[in-house]
């Protein structure tokens, strides 16, 4: 369970990036956040595994206050928080199977990792994630050498090793075409089912946050101005959360071909 | 300053590829560089009276005394020579093994403590200055005449060289992977394993082949100052006005150091 209470967060430069965040995400849940660029999307998500820090507040991941942690703590806490992000964010000149294996890092050892020491079972693992996504007769290919829709599918098959508690999507279709979006959210919604791991994801698209989400959370300027299950949702919601009329270009659109 | 947007509505012309600041900018730019060259040019004329009278007819004497080569000391020429080999073998590697936390440490991207960050560039900038002939005769001073102070010289030389442009291709490199791998858990020395290291290796043997070249050039120098090799015996051979074979210990050189080039050329250009 994630719990955020009062969170707040101030960058250096004045920004304020979370204002008076209250919002608690049960487990199991397939939560979209919506709301424009600059809204405080990527920033109430990167919260989550500390890859920026609330100023203040309190931020409990598992009833821990994660905003406490440091060093060893912060890792810990990563390795259940796995993260997607909009640029898959691969080492372009690794092979599929050592990115998906980087996954693992948190869980191993050092001189291990250096080594290449993974355990039988961590390759195993790391295979079968990326059969899970389908991508498996890639595993010597290097990750340049695939598009961006079989980049991401390597960055979740990643994830999957990583066997994380939560997963963070940070835009993760934002770099690619309408059929390999659907694709790429299948993925994450039955990762989400099959294995219980609560999803949390970023996206602009209004059709794809009605589609995938059980739940989805409105942001905008930093603030909080919708929370409820997507059933409730209507265009008028977006609105609201928008701040304006919804355009052609807040819908991804493609979902019959996928 | 006039407003372009507003002059160039005005008058309906075309507007210039560059604005006049720039313009500006490059003109004084410009005439402050061949002011320079103007200066220099009178300082060298004044010392160069004579201009190159003499020099011409000098060099036909002189290069007239290294011909015939004696190739006869050839033999006795490989074993210096495969010592200024050893030499920059040997301190290449050590200079590349050193190198590597210098490099980290002095990357902008990687070290964001900045204390540590200045005193590493700092001191990398002081390695700079000192010319390799002054590090060479210091450490003959110490150590005698032999290739151990000539070692020590040019490992010195190229970590200042290798450090400042491993540093700088670590600074160019795609963060993403870098902060992938933070948000799995990993930790900081993972991070520049599994991110970093496949991002600048390529560059990295390359750099270092590159610096050995620099390396093999440099040592005949260093020996002329007493560090061992070649340079060594070739500056016996001319102290001895013994030209024929100071020649043949030129074009052993002129070869080896071609044929060295030629391969590190040849990796380099497979490697990236």
């Amino acid at each position: 369970m994630i719990e955020f209470k009062d969170v707040n967060l101030v960058y250096p430069n004045g920004t304020q990036g979370l204002k008076n965040i209250n919002v608690k995400i049960n487990d199991g849940e397939f939560v979209v956040i919506v709301g424009l660029s600059g809204a405080g999307k990527s920033t109430f998500i990167r919260s989550i595994n500390r890859l920026v820090t609330p100023t203040s507040g309190s931020l409990l991941v598992d009833n821990e206050d994660i905003l406490k942690f440091r060093g060893k703590d912060l890792r810990k806490l990563r390795t259940k928080t796995g993260m997607i992000f909009q640029n898959y964010n691969l080492v372009k000149r690794s092979n599929v199977l050592k990115n998906v294996l980087a996954g693992r890092l948190g869980h191993t050892g050092t001189l291990r990792s250096i080594f290449n020491l993974y355990k039988k079972e961590d390759v195993s693992l790391a295979y079968e994630s990326l059969k899970r996504v389908h991508i498996d007769e890639k595993i010597y290919n290097r990750a340049d050498e695939l598009s961006g829709g079989q980049q991401q599918r390597v960055s979740i098959a990643r994830v999957l090793t990583q066997q994380p508690k939560y997963i963070l999507a940070d835009e993760p279709v934002a770099s690619l075409d309408p059929p390999t979006s659907h694709q790429v959210m299948n993925y994450l919604r039955k990762i989400n089912k099959e294995d219980k791991i609560t999803t949390l994801v970023n996206l602009h698209f209004i059709d794809m946050a009605m589609e995938y989400a059980d739940r989805i959370i409105g942001m905008r300027a930093g603030e909080v101005v919708f929370d409820g299950p997507v059933s409730e949702v209507t265009e008028k919601t977006f609105e609201e959360i928008y701040g304006r009329a919804i355009r052609e270009d807040d819908l991804r659109g493609g979902a019959e071909q996928a | 300053m006039t407003n372009p947007k507003n002059s160039i509505a005005d008058k309906k012309t075309i507007p210039s590829i560059y604005p006049t600041k720039t313009k500006l900018q490059v003109t004084v730019i410009f005439f402050v560089i061949l002011a320079l060259y103007l200066f220099s040019m009178k300082k060298t004329t004044e010392d160069m009276v004579n201009g190159l009278d003499g020099a011409l007819g000098n060099m036909f004497r002189v290069l007239a005394k290294f011909f015939p080569p004696n190739f006869e000391i050839l033999k006795a020429i490989w074993n210096p020579m495969l010592e200024t080999i050893q030499m920059a073998i040997i301190a290449t590697t050590i200079a590349a093994i050193i190198t590597i936390p210098l490099a980290i440490l002095s990357a902008r991207n990687v070290t964001t403590f900045k204390p540590l960050y200045y005193i590493t560039r700092i001191f990398l900038n002081l390695l700079r200055t000192i010319p390799d002939v002054v590090l060479a005769v210091v450490f003959v001073g110490l150590f005698g005449i032999g290739i151990f102070p000539g070692i020590l010289a040019l490992i010195i030389f190229s970590l200042g060289i290798l450090a400042k442009l491993i540093s700088e291709t670590i600074e160019s490199v795609d963060m993403n992977p870098l902060e992938a791998m933070r948000a799995s858990g990993a930790n900081t020395l993972q991070m520049i394993w599994y991110a970093l290291v496949p991002q600048i290796a390529p560059q990295f043997t390359s750099l270092v082949l590159y610096v050995f070249e620099i390396n093999i050039r440099a040592s005949v120098i260093l020996g002329l100052v007493g560090a061992g090799g070649i340079g060594l015996t070739l500056n016996q051979q001319i102290n001895f006005y013994n030209y024929p074979n100071a020649m043949t210990i030129i074009i052993v050189i002129f070869i080896t150091v071609i044929i060295i080039e030629y391969i590190s050329t040849k990796l380099r250009e497979a490697l990236l």
